[in-house]
């Protein structure tokens, strides 16, 4: 028979220094088998690039940003590029979804010295992670079809990361609020808008004044303007507001996460 | 009892689940059409408009919202013909509920595909409403997108949940939705003439049933209708949706009937 | 293990747990010393998953005092975790992953290094018998199964005390007697075990004493035998009616047993000499459908406490 409690105490639990780390270690583990879905996500914003950037931009011609013409594929690329942070980041939220209400996977962590803070920091870390990795992988597609202008353009990666740790943020503490599949309906609402509106297809230019107002309020505004920045080279001190809203939207989201996490599961 | 009787009892029971879940995609099958026109058709369109002409001389709002309806119906059609069918034969198993009374394999097929032509009938009266609205409709031809719609509709509806009721790989319907339906939606020539994409591809294109639901949909808000051209279109979708209907019905049988 | 001195694991004084207005559990006491196998035995609703969540640092302390092994699970609930092995109610099983990889991560939770978790996740499966199903996914497996690899998974960090919150509930006999076969193993292998149930035969194999619970309060303690020694006679007799059952069982039994219980389905007399009663009720006339002489059992301990069943 085997001696299963021979070593008690041989195996003293050290505590885990980053409990967050875990849970990314857990993703890893389900997407090592899943990798097609974590893959197929990369496919979605190079479809948009080559069906608006080339297909589309012949009959859109050259675009004017900020007094300069440019080609309109150099234009949309970096605002899929945004595109396709958001989106890493935020389906990654619909799993946390899946995983509170139906998957019972926290709870089983909760009765190991892993805590309901670190649920919602390891989350938004395996969400800047897949927002990463899509980015990355993005990054090098536009790079190599000529569409980044300048050498800013390195600096996407990083730009990316605060997308993703943006959109994590904020969509983690969404989906905390949500009771059935059904109010997903309702994210569409807004992805969708934010999607099309966030002048990631054409300058902001187009808009009345009333609604440039509001398309500027817009998160993803704020990160197609810093990755277009960054990819056409037409930097300014208006990037540190970018990158700035973006760091309180995740700070405040993962903040709000945390806390609402933590009342759903310690009852 | 005759097997349209007996097919629209399975369509009762999707219209009870639908009922449930109705008021999220009113809103949404409002607003996305909205969305898509407003953020397209108008934004984009100025630039498009400014730039080149497109074939017929149309503006790019005329051109883009007949492809978005078509392209709509196909999404519709998909998205309920895939994860709902799995469901019904996996998890709330009520394609087995419906085969322990008098319904036959046949009937419950037929009674849900019933359902998704119902759904792909609101979402075109409700497309061409705001297309209409938008301004973007120049013929009274254009009522007959919804018919074309629902025929579009079905031709995706129906090999999907052929494949549906084969497949034990669920995940095999994300690589469907990301590597089919959306390059379809993006190539299909909705958003830009498909004579603008290398030959092999449009080829491609003209092999898949959104193309022609696009063409035909354009022919008939435009007014320019080219009947040999439009023919040609309804035959082929009706194709695609006879055959995709004689796959399923194979796939139900085998998987339910063991 | 260092530092408890004869200690209890785990300390509880006029513990309470109240959902707003709903007061789960009532003010009890009790300590858990190592090496013991204890339990909570009390229907549905008496307060036990409560008792256990508090235990377990995933339910905050309404009033009074809890110590587990000497510390406070509103300021050291991550420390108190790192030594305890929970069963929970329902299975919480990783449905994304497999059997083996559940095993693993869990240890990672505990902060285990990944080389030596190999090893444990393969000796833990072969406890439980379920080393051909070890890359298997979860959701196929029946439920003795998810129920042995939760079990599997709660010893992973070696734990000191192990919470079970109705280990076999839901499971076909056979399935649990291959659970209670486990859990019999390791509490001879010396761990300690915590356990909450509301079977009678359960608390009875596995508990050396327990606690019977009823409405959030503790109602007796004591090991099996002693409780059925204070609260019960050595025997039942068990009599089942036709139509024709008396209203008034006291010119019946009078003198011949010691207490009587009227259910629906049938009346229980208790004695300490079943043969002898029913021989006496058949000499003063009584004629049931059928008579059955039994030990009695914790069923009839809870029954004389509570006038209720353990199972309703």
């Amino acid at each position: 028979m085997v001696e299963i409690a021979a070593r008690l105490g041989g195996l003293a639990p050290t505590q885990p220094r980053i409990g967050g780390l875990l849970i990314v270690e857990r993703n890893v583990m389900v997407y090592r088998r899943t990798w097609m879905i974590l893959f197929s996500g990369f496919f979605e914003p190079l479809f948009y690039l080559l069906a608006f950037g080339i297909g589309l931009g012949a009959y859109v011609g050259p675009v004017t940003l900020d007094g300069e013409s440019l080609d309109y594929a150099v234009f949309v690329a970096p605002g899929l590029l945004a595109v396709s942070a958001m989106n890493g980041a935020f389906y990654d939220a619909t799993n946390v979804f899946w995983k509170l209400r139906y998957g019972k996977v926290y709870d089983a962590m909760l009765s190991t010295p892993v805590a309901p803070k670190d649920v919602a920091v390891g989350e938004t870390l395996w969400a800047v992670v897949r927002a990463l990795l899509y980015s990355a992988a993005f990054l090098t597609v536009i790079g190599a079809m000529g569409l980044i202008e300048s050498w800013w353009g390195l600096l996407a990666l990083p730009a990316c990361f605060v997308i993703g740790f943006g959109f994590a943020g904020a969509g983690i503490a969404a989906v905390t609020w949500m009771r059935t599949w059904k109010d997903f309906e309702f994210t569409t609402l807004v992805m969708l808008p934010l999607f099309l509106f966030s002048a990631t297809f054409y300058p902001i230019t187009v808009y009345p004044e009333a609604l440039q107002w509001i398309v500027q309020a817009l998160p993803l505004y704020h990160g197609v303007s810093l990755v277009r920045a960054l990819t056409t080279g037409a930097v300014s001190a208006t990037q540190l507001l970018n990158v700035a809203y973006l760091l309180l939207m995740g700070f405040v989201g993962t903040g709000i996460a945390g806390r609402r996490i933590d009342r759903l599961l310690l009852k | 009892m005759s097997t349209v009787a007996l097919s629209l009892r399975p369509l009762e029971f999707f219209f009870a689940q639908y009922r449930r879940v109705w008021r999220g995609t009113a809103v949404s099958s409002v607003a996305t059409p909205v969305f898509f026109l407003l953020a397209l058709g108008v934004g984009l369109g100025v630039f498009v408009d400014r730039s080149t002409e497109l074939p017929g001389d149309v503006s790019y709002l005329d051109f883009v919202a007949p492809g978005l309806l078509a392209g709509a119906a196909m999404q519709v059609a998909s998205f309920e013909s895939s994860w709902p069918v799995l469901s019904a034969i996996k998890w709330t198993r009520q394609y087995h509920a419906m085969l322990a009374t008098p319904l036959r394999v046949g009937d419950v097929l037929a009674g849900h595909q019933a359902f998704i032509a119902a759904r792909l009938f609101m979402t075109a009266v409700v497309y061409l409403v705001v297309i209409t609205a938008f301004g973007a409709v120049r013929s009274p031809l254009a009522v007959l997108t919804v018919p074309v719609a629902v025929l579009v509709g079905l031709a995706f509806s129906a090999p999907l949940a052929a494949w549906g009721a084969k497949t034990e790989l669920e995940t095999s319907f994300v690589a469907i939705f990301r590597f089919a339906i959306l390059p379809m939606f993006l190539f299909s020539g909705i958003f830009f003439p498909i004579t603008q994409l290398p030959t092999a591809i449009q080829w491609f294109a003209h092999a898949t049933p959104l193309w022609h639901g696009v063409d035909l949909c354009r022919q008939l808000t435009l007014g320019d209708v080219a009947q040999w051209s439009a023919l040609l279109h309804v035959v082929f979708l009706v194709a695609w949706t006879a055959v995709g209907m004689t796959l399923a019905f194979l796939s139900y049988r085998r998987r339910l009937v063991r | 293990m260092a530092g408890d001195n004869g200690q209890p694991l785990i300390h509880a004084r006029g513990l309470v747990k109240r959902f707003g207005e709903l007061v789960a559990v009532d003010a009890i006491d009790f300590d858990l010393q190592r090496g013991e196998a204890f339990g909570f035995l009390g229907p549905n609703g008496a307060g036990k998953t409560s008792t256990m969540r508090m235990i377990g640092c995933v339910s905050p302390v309404t009033e009074g005092t809890l110590r587990v092994f000497g510390l406070d699970p509103a300021h050291d609930g991550v420390k108190i975790r790192a030594r305890l092995g929970v069963v929970p109610q329902l299975d919480t099983l990783d449905m994304e992953l497999t059997v083996r990889e559940n095993l693993v991560i869990y240890g990672r939770y505990f902060g285990l290094p990944r080389r030596e978790l190999g090893t444990r996740a393969d000796e833990l499966l072969e406890f439980v018998e379920l080393t051909e199903r070890a890359n298997d996914k979860v959701e196929p497996l029946s439920g003795g199964m998810k129920r042995r690899l939760t079990i599997a998974r709660s010893l992973v960090n070696d734990p000191e005390v192990m919470l079970l919150d109705e280990p076999t509930t839901g499971l076909d006999p056979q399935a649990r007697h291959v659970v209670w076969d486990r859990l019999y193993r390791l509490k001879r292998q010396g761990v300690t075990l915590l356990l909450t149930t509301h079977y009678m035969d359960e608390a009875e194999q596995l508990c050396d004493r327990l606690v019977v619970m009823d409405k959030g309060r503790i109602v007796a303690e004591g090991s099996p035998r002693e409780l059925i020694e204070s609260y019960s006679t050595r025997e039942v007799v068990e009599l089942r009616f036709d139509d024709s059952r008396p209203e008034d069982f006291s010119y019946w039994t009078d003198g011949l047993v010691s207490r009587v219980e009227s259910l629906p389905d049938r009346v229980l007399l208790y004695t300490d000499d079943g043969d002898a009663a029913s021989h006496g009720l058949h000499e003063r006339g009584l004629v049931p459908e059928s008579v059955l002489v039994r030990r009695s059992t914790l069923e009839d301990v809870f029954l004389h406490l509570t006038g209720r069943s353990l199972i309703e």
